[in-house]
């Protein structure tokens, strides 16, 4: 698939000697939705502002469809719309005259019947000639998707979209993310809500200290990252693990009454069959198994811990 | 290729907040201005001989003009570009596909456009208290609009540079302030002392009174020409300031 953004050797000291970002290269493919997982201060939203073109980079560079963001800025930056974490909004202008002057900054033509649509599926057309100050904070929210939307961009970026968000903007927020990726707009959205990153992201990159740890689709990073489980309930409780199994590392619940063999998902030989089998030679009985795979957030927790394990 | 719709809107939106807060913007500067013909060109100036031939009440007209532009002219200009940055909205205009003198044309531009809307109204105001000869209108013109850009520059300067509202007000109080009223528009400079004739001729206001007040009666402190390229000088000065701290990112970007 073709990149529409490509990041090569990107770093960021900011002035204090704070290094933001470290080494950073990645491709973003065009119509994809991309999540970067990250805890806070670990260079999502610096990535983010020096692409836009709000922070200068220290090294590396930035091609977002073949133009550079620095050298080609007018081009690059019209594609790009951005929708910050914070509530930055001029407070004392009207919702309609707060989006038509992004749309004008960003050099486009006014097109009434294009906004008036993109409010109503916002559900902000009943507001539009409202105050900003006015409006609670999830309606305030959509009124900074609006203003990113108002240009017509070709790439999105949502930096953190859905923190303090109620649940019915969430879903709407949602809705809309999965039209415009329709129509072919990228999305690169950062969060640190795992379910969310893995309910719609097709791709998922985890950065922590400013480097990019891993990137890659979503069930491949589960299926390369992530451990099964399977977990043996038993009719009668043991005191602890019988000698013969002690091959497979088990754990052994306190109760006494389930053991956990962890294995890994992709290798050739898992060792079930034989740890079932040696199971039922020792006597034991078996009541109920069940598998499981690790979520994103399991991976993640994983990843942001021991950064090394992965490179 | 200019983004010309990013500056028209950037223009419109800095006009219509002026709209918005009228009796801010428009009233407050004419109901000072009217202050000050009462006090000093009713009460006090019938009390003080025509200065070269023009009553004291006319002779402070370009003075309280210029009072008005540049105090007007510093704090629009600086409100207008601080605000976004103590907000955050600033985000957008940097994330724009903008060039730095397309945002310099719209905020400074808008500025003084008020402020030269200010000193008309300023003037006609005058007219009822006083009468009016302009000798050189296009001179007075001139004079206005370069004062209205150079010190709309200037505010924004300041409004780039100010880190705080304390910041923000500090330089129009403790430098504009004492420049305007040791600048000459309530006296000409021959009145002082020699020594302090001499400051004075370090005072940027005094050449800017002095060539506007030319334009109306022909009396001046400096020669008008001079007055001119003091002028041009301070709005080069102003702009250069502008432009490295664009091209540094100086405050805006990190």
């Amino acid at each position: 698939m073709n990149s529409v953004i490509s990041v090569t050797n990107l770093s960021k000291v900011y002035g204090g000697g704070h290094r933001a970002l470290n080494d950073v290269s990645l491709d973003i493919r065009a119509g994809e939705i991309l999540a970067l997982l990250g805890p806070n201060g670990a260079g999502k939203t610096t990535l983010i502002s020096i692409i836009c073109g709000i922070v200068n980079p220290t090294e590396g560079s930035v091609i977002v469809d073949g133009h550079d963001i620095i050298d080609e800025y007018r081009i690059t930056r019209s594609k790009i719309g951005l929708v910050p974490q914070e509530l930055t909004l001029s407070m004392f202008v009207s919702v309609w005259d707060t989006i038509c002057f992004s749309r004008g900054l960003f050099g486009k033509k006014p097109d009434p019947a294009y906004l008036e649509q993109l409010l109503k599926d916002l559900s902000l057309w009943d507001k539009k000639d409202n105050d900003i100050l006015t409006l609670s904070g999830g309606m305030k929210r959509r009124v900074l998707i609006a203003k990113a939307l108002s240009h017509e961009p070709e790439i999105l970026f949502l930096d953190e979209p859905t923190a303090g968000v109620d649940v019915e903007l969430r879903k709407d927020m949602w809705d809309l993310v999965e039209k415009l990726r329709q129509s072919g707009v990228t999305i690169i959205l950062t969060t640190h809500y795992i379910e969310e990153a893995e309910e719609i992201a097709d791709r998922v990159g985890v950065i922590n200290k400013g480097e990019l740890i891993v990137i890659d689709e979503k069930e491949a990073l589960k299926h390369k990252l992530g451990k099964r489980q399977m977990i043996v309930e038993l009719e009668e409780s043991i005191s602890s693990i019988p000698q013969s199994l002690t091959l497979w590392s088990l754990e052994l619940s306190s109760e006494g009454d389930q053991l956990t063999y962890t294995y890994d998902s992709h290798s050739e030989h898992t060792g079930i069959a034989e740890l079932l089998r040696a199971i039922d030679q020792a006597g034991l009985l078996l009541k109920d198994v069940n598998t499981s795979q690790s979520s994103l957030e399991d991976i993640f927790i994983n990843l942001v811990n021991t950064p090394s394990q992965v490179s | 290729m200019m983004n010309v719709q990013a500056v028209k809107v950037i223009y419109k939106y800095e006009m219509l907040r002026a709209w918005d807060t009228l009796l801010q913007s428009f009233a407050s500067p004419v109901i000072s201005t009217v202050l000050y013909f009462v006090v000093f060109g009713s009460a006090i100036g019938g009390r003080i001989e025509s200065i070269e031939g023009v009553s004291y009440g006319a002779f402070i007209v370009p003075g309280l003009i210029m009072l008005a532009l540049l105090t007007q002219s510093v704090s629009n200009a600086s409100f207008g570009i601080y605000f976004p940055r103590f907000t955050g909205t600033i985000y957008e205009t940097l994330s724009a596909p903008i060039s730095y003198i397309e945002i310099i044309l719209g905020y400074v531009g808008a500025a003084a456009s008020k402020s030269f809307i200010i000193g008309l109204i300023i003037l006609a105001t005058a007219g009822f208290f006083v009468e009016l000869n302009v000798v050189h209108p296009i001179w007075m013109m001139g004079f206005l609009i370069l004062t209205c850009i150079s010190f709309s520059l200037l505010g924004f300067i300041i409004g780039l540079w100010a880190e705080s509202f304390e910041q923000l007000q500090l330089i129009p109080l403790l430098v504009i302030t004492p420049l305007v009223f040791l600048g000459g528009s309530f006296y000409t400079i021959d009145m002082l002392p020699p020594a302090w004739q001499t400051v004075s001729l370090f005072n940027p206001v005094v050449y800017l009174v002095s060539g506007f007040r030319w334009s109306f009666y022909e009396v001046s402190d400096v020669s008008v020409h001079i007055s001119l390229l003091m002028v041009l000088l301070f709005a080069s000065i102003c702009l250069t300031i502008v432009w490295w701290m664009f091209k540094t990112g100086y405050r805006l970007k990190h």
